[in-house]
């Protein structure tokens, strides 16, 4: 079997997981707790070894794309759309990762759901939410790509509202659908526009035809592509649906952050450079730009946050920036690298807050742990590793995928996005550096009593759940000592771990080992090369980002080596001043949103309501009643019920017909 | 003048043919009996009755001496269900005065 013949079953890799998603929805309940996990997880695995097949066998054709038309998926005069796949080092190199790290998660939630009632469902809607994410990545149009981009756009407000007798969990489900929905609206018009001007929506057509267009065009479809890329990646302005989306169960928070969803933006934009490319340069500039203050603005956001899940939720927004902010760049494989090394980081920092979470009674409050690291060994170690590779300490993969993005900034000439990048890489170690301690290292800020305390309210508050201003710690009594985790839980941690310590090696920055790029050399060959001018400049940059790194996580150090005194006393909020309140309340992105969209819509709704719906539309109706009720009454009068008035009434008609007849005869 | 002299042509029958509807219809209009206002109808049927007769000889047409026994039926049936209705009332209300059943008035 040659190796073009075994990449025609590429649509085997999707259709795993989806297979599975429709089995665990029409009978998930009766397979019931273990045997509805082990399916999904199970069928993750095979779409990953199938993925691995994939690889292998792209290697061997040249050159390294290819198309499979499955069936035609609607046939309409001119548009003819192709159910098709595109298997090339891009796609791949996806579906590797989200099936990958897929997979681990999956395995994760074995352990994390266990005891869920509807713990079918949450299997179902995982392994669509995947085999989403590998449609949107696989497709070989646009159109394909938007059945995935929709598809993991469900799924993220399935899962995340899964626990949706929490209020605040349907609302962020459906914050988080509505944002993104913001930005699919652009990737539609999008859509329309390359079909206006290519007649095609296939990647095919596209990259034979992106050049040839006109800068204004192909700027217009690059940023209406990118827009659909902020709200998928989560990027300022869109970026508020992120922390939100918290409130699903954490392996779902893992999934979104790391393997599905927040990546599409990302791929979406990689895909397609070659508008961003004709474009001139002008959407580059915006792709960076907005790439650079995300990453910077998340990243101080985070300096400061007190739950343990909305702390990697900034840092991701903001590492989502480092991404977009390489793509700018014309970076491309740089980001890709980061996507991939990040992947793996993130992933494990979410499941390993995830494993922090199930120990301690559900407590998310970093200002209530402390000195966990005892108690949860493994846990603690995956996690650590992460940090290291997130604050981009060398060797660990976050180091060189970081490096790999700036340096590519700095060579590009871009050196305002190498500063701003720069400035938040330190955050970022400070912000990780505060998280570990206040979680594993300092003193214990928790008691284990024997009575659990009054049962968590369920009630209902009709509050969006944006950032809390202040929230009072709450001295959590745990009702045992904090646990480890079971091995479902703790092997996807270490595993992830491992893959975050080593990942670097994808693509050191040494000329013959730079497999990742040199693997996606071809899916950006029509882009121009950054080259890393000089080995001397190269090592200087890595040294000042190393450096960097390290100030950032030296000062969290110095500030959290000893814990902090009690729960409410964390010096930070002071030190930071107004700076502080700026942070805490993520730049009063919620409130601005909710008091110039939403307050205007409201008021507009009500004037539409009272002015219209019941001026005009009940008006209308109303007045066509009033009017048969006023003339029936009058016109009631006629009917006297006086048997003669009637007789007399028939003798005039008689007469007056008798007069009209007579008129005309004569 | 005998009275074999005098001519008599179709206008003096339809002459009283109308005198006979004209009272019918005052009649009818103007009297509060039930009863009365029925034989008043009768007698405007009749004046009908006596113009299709008058026409019939007159134009030596059978056509209205036929329709004649269409209204002597259409009449018999009235008379059938009129007085049933007139005798319900009269059960009712001791008295068969037309403008005292005024139940449908609006």
């Amino acid at each position: 079997m040659n190796a073009r013949d075994l990449l025609d079953l590429v649509w085997i890799v999707p259709a795993l997981p989806a297979l599975g998603a429709a089995i665990l929805l029409l009978f998930g309940r009766r397979l019931g707790e273990p045997k509805a996990g082990w399916l999904a997880t199970g069928l993750m695995a095979l779409a990953f070894g199938w993925s691995v097949v994939m690889l292998l066998a792209l290697r061997n054709v040249e050159p390294r794309t290819h198309t499979v038309d499955l069936f035609t998926w609607f046939p309409t005069g001119g548009l003819q759309v192709k159910m098709g796949f595109l298997a090339d080092p891009l796609s791949i190199t996806f579906i590797l990762f989200v099936t990958g790290v897929g997979t681990l998660i999956h395995i994760y939630s074995l352990g994390y759901m266990h005891g869920d009632e509807n713990f079918g469902r949450f299997f179902a809607f995982m392994n669509l939410f995947c085999a989403s994410m590998l449609v949107l990545v696989l497709g070989s149009s646009f159109l394909v790509t938007f059945l995935g981009w929709e598809g993991v756009g469900l799924c993220s407000y399935l899962l995340v509202s899964f626990w949706f007798q929490r209020n605040s969990a349907a609302v962020a489900g459906k914050k988080a659908f509505v944002t993104t929905r913001v930005g699919d609206f652009g990737f539609m018009v999008a859509m329309f526009l390359i079909f206006a001007e290519l007649g095609s929506l296939n990647y095919s057509a596209m990259n034979a035809g992106a050049s040839k267009l006109a800068a204004g065009t192909a700027t217009a479809i690059a940023l209406l592509l990118f827009l659909g890329a902020v709200g998928k990646s989560a990027q300022f302005p869109l970026h508020v649906w992120l922390p939100d989306a918290m409130e699903g169960p954490t392996p779902v928070s893992a999934l979104i952050h790391a393997a599905t969803m927040v990546t599409a933006g990302v791929f979406l934009v990689a895909r397609a450079h070659p508008f961003f490319e004709a474009s001139g340069g002008s959407a580059l500039t915006v792709v960076s730009i907005i790439g650079a203050a995300t990453a910077l603005l998340a990243a101080t956001v985070a300096l400061i946050q007190v739950d343990i899940k909305r702390v990697l939720a900034y840092s991701t927004i903001s590492q989502l920036g480092f991404m977009f902010l390489a793509l700018g760049v014309g970076a491309y494989a740089a980001a890709i690298f980061l996507v991939v090394a990040h992947a793996f980081y993130k992933a494990a920092l979410f499941l390993g807050a995830g494993s922090v979470i199930h120990a301690t009674d559900d407590n998310q409050d970093m200002r209530t742990m402390g000195g966990l690291r005892k108690y949860l060994p493994f846990t603690a170690l995956g996690f650590i590793i992460a940090w290291l590779a997130i604050a981009g300490v060398p060797p660990f993969a976050g180091f060189w995928a970081k490096d790999d993005v700036l340096s590519r900034a700095y060579f590009a000439g871009d050196y305002g996005v190498w500063i701003v990048g720069t400035a938040a890489a330190l955050l970022t170690a400070f912000y990780m550096t505060r998280a570990v301690w206040l979680v594993f290292y300092g003193n214990e800020r928790f008691e284990a009593v024997e009575a659990p305390d009054e049962a968590e309210e369920h009630g209902f508050s009709l509050e969006s759940p944006t950032v809390p201003a202040y929230v009072p710690p709450k001295p959590p009594r745990l009702t045992h000592e904090p646990h480890e985790s079971p091995v479902t839980m703790t092997f996807p941690i270490v595993a992830l771990a491992v893959l975050a310590a080593v990942g670097g090696v994808l693509s050191l920055p040494f000329r013959s080992v730079e497999f990742l790029t040199q693997w996606l050399e071809p899916v950006f060959a029509d882009a121009p090369k950054i080259d890393v001018t000089s080995f001397v400049a190269g090592s200087t940059l890595e040294g000042i980002s190393v450096v960097f790194g390290l100030i950032g996580l030296y000062i969290a150090y110095r500030i959290y080596r000893q814990g902090i005194p009690s729960a409410e006393g964390d010096p930070l909020p002071e030190r930071l001043g107004v700076a502080g309140r700026l942070f805490q309340h993520a730049y009063y992105f919620d409130e601005a949103i909710a008091n110039l969209v939403r307050g205007p819509v409201y008021r507009f709704a009500d004037w539409l309501n009272r002015g219209f719906d019941l001026g005009i539309i009940d008006g209308a109706v109303n007045g066509v009643a009033t009017l048969v009720r006023d003339s029936g009454n009058r016109l009631r009068r006629v009917q006297t019920g006086l048997v003669r008035n009637y007789a007399l009434g028939v003798v005039l008609g008689a007469v007056a017909l008798l007069v009209f007849l007579a008129i005309r005869a004569g | 003048m005998s009275l074999a002299a005098l001519d008599i042509t179709p206008n003096y029958y339809l002459v009283v043919g109308a005198l006979m509807f004209t009272i019918g219809a005052v009649g009818l209009l103007l009297r509060r009996n039930v009863l009365v206002m029925f034989m008043c109808v009768e007698l405007m049927l009749n004046a009908a009755n006596l113009t299709f007769v008058t026409y019939s000889r007159a134009l030596n047409d059978i056509g209205g001496q036929v329709i004649v026994f269409f209204t002597l039926v259409v009449a018999a049936a009235e008379v059938a269900v009129g007085l049933a209705i007139i005798v319900a009332i009269f059960r009712r209300r001791r008295g068969a005065t037309a403008d005292d059943v005024r139940l449908l008035k609006g």
